[in-house]
């Protein structure tokens, strides 16, 4: 089911969590809210689930307005960060709990409800564990159950919030792939909330950045990582190399020295230079628009990271690059350094 | 060597704390009951039975242990609501209304008694309006029931209050958006939680209610047979220097309320097996 939310205001006290968001959802999209805490992500997810009220806006499922309707009618399946199982309730009936408490009209009988249960256990691949208690559980375990619940009543749209924020590495790496997988079986239209850039790009078609309760940028992940459309989103997503600099038409300076790179269209004024890491090209020196010596350099894998002190700062600007382990670099080095992909955002305020 | 290293515990002073338990219990509660158990035997089992059995003994324990267990769950249901609306809502005198239920703690239970029963007389102010409707309360077990509620309250109230504030509020989040209306999250999710808790207060309850004495015999009116508490027997055969006869009846109620004690707790575990703290 597509999923619209129009102009959403929330407010906490003073504190503007969500000030005017608007976003489209499509039908059957796995969407990631990314974005720090406080930004906003998990007000907005809980909006839409109908667990929290908009100060002003409108939300709405499938054409219809999801706002009329509290969260029991919205029939949306939500999964915590905390997994919130019912502990006094084996797994069999964590699972089967939505199915028990709908309304005598449509409920379901008895070995009907079992056999969708079991079907939603052999879907998350837990078939097993159906008579123990969530305590007896691992994380992992507990988040998957967790799922199998909220799938139980059929939902229209799949929400989770930080599903895998309480889970080790290895289990959160191993769930990732399995809910994408997951998605492609079923095709439910889901969102996540994530903090973790890693999570939304890798399991997300599109992924939303947020901060500060605004969107940033909306956009696949390969859109969102290439084209950063805002310093924020620059910053936040992937690491990055930022320099003060200042424009002044189309020439760049750093200290006052200018760097032979074109402005790419930046205002005039205070701006900031952000390269990723591994876009520094390194060369021989007085080759590149920047120039450093090299004054410590770690290699793993496929690259060598070195810190560099930037010439004409004193020392004081020191930058971390990533380069290939073709040529091995040498702490000592004075070496140049020219960005290959740039991009340039004026500094505000 | 390895022997030695294994014995080691990371928390010091077992064997002092240990020691002083043992001690401590045995000197408070053990050697005390142990005496109750030995005046008893200053009796022959026929005339331990025929006291035990004696009309007016049986008719005392009857009214202690039944009223007890109404008067029980009476406050496990309206400590429950009381619990619900001191947590649950915020509300001008809220903090009062919280201070107020622990009243029946403090208060001596000859106040409480004298008080009950100046409200509860013929021309009391609930006493005169309950006569009008043909309802006699003090001096009646009525009059003990209300005792008995008055002073279990707070026992509920304190047991429950702090698992309900623990009480994960994702809990009925995750019930609503599973499509429960109000009545399904109670039921099903929040009171079940809620178990264990409610066990324990309710046996704390029943135990207080069982032994209390000062504010029932202002109440009762302690007519033998209609309504005589067992503890206020006791006093009775006390003061006509029954000793051994005192203690029979104490022997009954002290085994009587072990195992009603000892059901509530494996009640208890077997809830919190299941309900396991994390």
């Amino acid at each position: 089911m597509a999923i619209e939310v129009t102009n959403i205001v929330k407010k906490f006290g003073s504190f503007a969590a969500l000030d005017n968001v608007d976003l489209k959802v499509a039908d059957g999209e796995l969407l990631a809210l990314l974005g720090p805490s406080g930004s906003g992500k998990t007000t907005l997810l809980r909006i839409i689930a109908g667990l929290d009220w908009p100060d002003s806006g409108e939300v709405a499922i499938d054409g219809e307005n999801a706002l009329s309707r509290g969260a029991s009618e919205r029939q949306v399946g939500f999964v915590f960060q905390h997994y919130a199982l019912f502990r006094h309730m084996t797994v069999f009936e964590n699972v089967a709990f939505g199915l028990r408490v709908q309304p005598r009209a449509i409920r379901k009988d008895e070995a009907t409800i079992r056999a969708r249960v079991k079907n939603l256990l052999d879907l998350v691949q837990l078939d097993w564990l159906a008579n123990r208690y969530p305590s007896q559980l691992s994380g992992g375990q507990r988040q998957r159950i967790a799922l199998a619940r909220a799938l139980a009543i059929e939902p229209r749209i799949l929400l989770l919030d930080e599903p895998f924020g309480a889970l080790d590495a290895k289990v959160r790496k191993e769930l990732r792939q399995w809910l994408r997988s997951l998605h492609n079986e079923i095709h439910v239209t889901s969102i996540f909330v994530t903090h973790d850039q890693e999570e939304a790009l890798e399991v997300a078609n599109r992924v939303v950045v947020m901060d500060k309760g605004k969107i940033e940028q909306i956009g696949s992940p390969g859109e969102v990582y290439d084209n950063p459309a805002t310093a924020f989103v620059h910053g936040f997503i992937g690491e990055s190399i930022v320099l003060p600099v200042d424009v002044a038409g189309d020439a760049v300076r750093l200290d006052g020295r200018p760097l032979n790179i074109p402005a790419l269209g930046a205002a005039s004024g205070a701006a900031k230079l952000f390269v990723r890491r591994h876009d520094m090209a390194v060369g021989p020196a007085g080759t590149g628009a920047l120039e450093g010596a090299i004054r410590h350099v770690r290699s793993f894998g496929p690259i060598q990271r070195a810190e560099v002190a930037l010439s004409g700062s004193e020392g004081k600007t020191v930058i971390e690059i990533d380069a290939p382990r073709d040529r091995e670099l040498q702490a000592g080095e004075i070496v140049s350094l020219q960005p290959r992909r740039y991009r340039i955002f004026a500094t505000q305020g | 060597m390895s022997t030695a290293v294994a014995r080691r515990s990371t928390l010091p002073g077992f064997g002092l704390t240990m020691g002083l338990t043992l001690t401590w219990l045995s000197v408070i509660i053990l050697i005390p009951l142990a005496a109750l158990f030995l005046k008893t035997f200053e009796l022959s089992l026929d005339q331990f039975w025929s006291i035990v059995t004696s009309r007016r003994t049986l008719n005392a324990l009857k009214i202690s242990f039944g009223l007890s267990f109404a008067a029980a769950c009476v406050n496990l249901v309206m400590g429950t609501i009381i619990v619900w609306a001191l947590v649950r809502y915020r509300f001008p005198g809220r903090r009062l209304f919280d201070a107020i239920v622990d009243i029946p703690f403090a208060l001596p239970t000859a106040v409480a008694g004298v008080a009950l029963t100046q409200l509860f007389a013929q021309k009391g102010w609930l006493g005169a309006p309950l006569a009008e409707l043909g309802i006699k309360v003090a001096f009646t077990p009525i009059g003990i029931f209300i005792a008995m509620i008055f002073i279990g309250i707070p026992f509920v109230v304190r047991t429950v209050q702090p698992v309900l504030i623990d009480l994960d509020p994702e809990i009925e989040e995750a019930a609503a958006s599973l499509g429960a209306n109000r009545w399904h999250t109670v039921f099903r999710v929040i009171l079940p939680s809620l178990i264990p808790a409610l066990l324990t207060g309710f046996a704390l309850a029943f135990a207080r209610a069982i032994g209390e004495y000062g504010s029932v015999i202002f109440i009762a009116g302690n007519l033998p047979n209609v309504s005589e508490i067992a503890p206020l027997l006791i006093v009775i055969r006390l003061s006509e220097f029954r000793y051994a006869d005192a203690t029979a009846i104490a022997v009954v109620m002290l085994v009587a309320s072990f195992l009603i004690i000892f059901l509530i707790n494996r009640l208890q575990r077997w809830a919190q097996a299941r309900i396991p703290v994390h």
